[in-house]
């Protein structure tokens, strides 16, 4: 379980964040959707402390990690797998190796089990026979797979997905979230994922959030959240440019 | 800048000790910039034989020419200019390198897997550094001595005798280890402030380029300011 507690975030002069609260359901997808620079990654990046607030807390499992050691900190980070925008392979690795890279760090599995997992998450994520090739030899659909095998191959309990079908076409997009959904029904993990693709994301998500001026404007069960009455919910799903939320 | 660098030697201690990465990059830092070593090595070594024989000729002290070359590439010219080749040829493409992992969120991925990136990263880059430099200076300062007997012995015609008797007599053990106490330090400079730079870049489209030219500017002008303090200190 995850909760968000008061979260508030400046840059400069910009409030980003101010005073979202959030409750994450353990084993569920949860969506938080907001218009282009409303702080969706800004608040996944507070999930597992890549961000610090300035005010408020994020609970996981009940401990603050805002506030824990650098040690303590990455038992929690153990926890999670991240999917970043650009998928964030290491450009100096192959993708076998990328895969392979949290299982050499942060396990004693010998070399041959290591294989065997690697080659299970390519196959997963369609990309068997592609482990050999580096990042920059690949399509953009194949380094958001090859990222999301990288992040499930510890099986961590907890997935953040920052925009993971962003400058994918509709059929990469469509199969990214569907592998997401399979992926979910075998692992069980609990998502977080931040996207604007409307209406496909609903299709894989169990809860949807919507970030907006700073705050969560709405949140609720999918199906619920479809037929929201608040205003800036339905604006932001109908894509109308007139309502409370200001497009330009 | 200082607790980075701080932070970074914290890391060094602590496990797991990447030995893979520090071997990687001596190889990235020392073999990659070797051929730029050779050459500028050779040519500042002829030019100082050239320069050399022409005013030492006006004393009538062309036997001079070996120790006046030895001295300038043992105490300065060896250290500075080979940490200036250095710093444009690896150092520029460590931060770049590193900037570009900070853009591409490669950095935060890091983090997420609970991997220190100044440990993965910078730690051994400062180890390799170390070690490097004061390798690639020892070539630069045999290169240059080379090419200066190349030019004042093989064109000019200075004695060949002449050429090692002065500098056997003139050249001290001092003047050795104080050029390759310079190189280290020289070493830790580039690594140091390459690093920096590189996980500092602003990120967005120039914030990459911007680190680079930085790093390269700083090491520069920092690598002059030091080697005035250090010959200063160990005159």
């Amino acid at each position: 379980m995850i909760r968000v507690i008061d979260l508030h975030k400046s840059f400069g002069f910009q409030q980003v964040l101010k005073g979202v609260n959030l409750d994450l359901e353990t084993g569920k997808i949860t969506t938080i959707i907001g218009g282009s620079g409303s702080g969706k990654t800004v608040l996944l990046k507070h999930l597992n402390a890549l961000i610090l607030p300035d005010r408020g807390s994020v609970l996981v499992d009940g401990v603050d990690i805002t506030k824990i050691g650098e040690s303590a900190l990455n038992n929690i980070r153990q926890k999670f797998g991240v999917l970043f925008q650009g998928a964030a392979l290491l450009d100096s690795m192959t993708i076998y190796d990328n895969v392979a890279f949290p299982l050499r760090e942060k396990t004693k599995l010998s070399e041959d089990e290591i294989r065997r997992k690697v080659e299970q998450q390519l196959n997963h994520v369609g990309l068997q026979g592609a482990g050999y090739k580096y990042p920059d030899e690949v399509s953009g659909g194949m380094k958001k797979r090859a990222g999301l095998a990288r992040a499930l191959v510890m099986e961590p309990e907890i997935v953040l997905f920052d925009e993971p079908t962003t400058g994918l076409d509709p059929l990469l997009g469509k199969s990214i979230h569907q592998l997401i959904r399979k992926m979910h029904g075998a692992f069980g993990f609990t998502g977080v994922i931040v996207s604007h693709d409307i209406p496909e994301v609903f299709k894989i998500s169990d809860r949807v959030a919507m970030l907006a001026n700073g705050v969560i404007a709405e949140i609720g069960a999918t199906q619920e959240f479809l037929v929201s009455q608040n205003p800036i919910a339905r604006q932001f799903i109908r894509g109308e440019t007139e309502g409370p939320l200001t497009v330009l | 800048m200082l607790l980075f660098l701080l932070s970074a030697f914290a890391w060094v201690f602590r496990p797991p000790t990447r030995f893979r990465l520090i071997i990687e990059n001596i190889r990235s830092i020392g073999v990659d910039s070797l051929s730029v070593v050779l050459l500028s090595g050779a040519f500042t070594g002829m030019v100082l034989g050239l320069q050399g024989y022409y005013s030492l000729r006006k004393f009538n002290a062309e036997s001079f020419l070996g120790s006046a070359v030895a001295l300038s590439l043992l105490r300065e010219l060896g250290p500075v200019l080979s940490a200036f080749m250095v710093t444009g040829r690896t150092g520029s493409a460590m931060a770049a390198e590193i900037g570009s992992m900070k853009v591409t969120e490669q950095i935060d991925a890091l983090y997420s897997m609970a991997i220190n990136p100044i440990q993965y990263l910078v730690s051994p880059r400062i180890i390799a550094g170390l070690v490097s430099m004061p390798l690639l200076t020892a070539i630069f300062d045999v290169v240059g001595i080379y090419g200066a007997y190349l030019i004042g012995v093989g064109l000019l015609g200075v004695s060949s005798g002449s050429y090692f008797a002065g500098m056997q007599s003139s050249v001290v053990f001092h003047d050795v280890w104080s050029g390759m106490l310079k190189s280290v330090s020289f070493g830790l400079i580039i690594t140091w402030v390459c690093c920096y730079k590189g996980f500092h870049a602003l990120p967005r489209a120039t914030g990459v380029g911007q680190a680079t030219t930085e790093s390269v500017v700083l090491c520069f002008v920092l690598i002059l300011i030091w080697d005035y303090f250090m010959t200063s200190v160990m005159l």
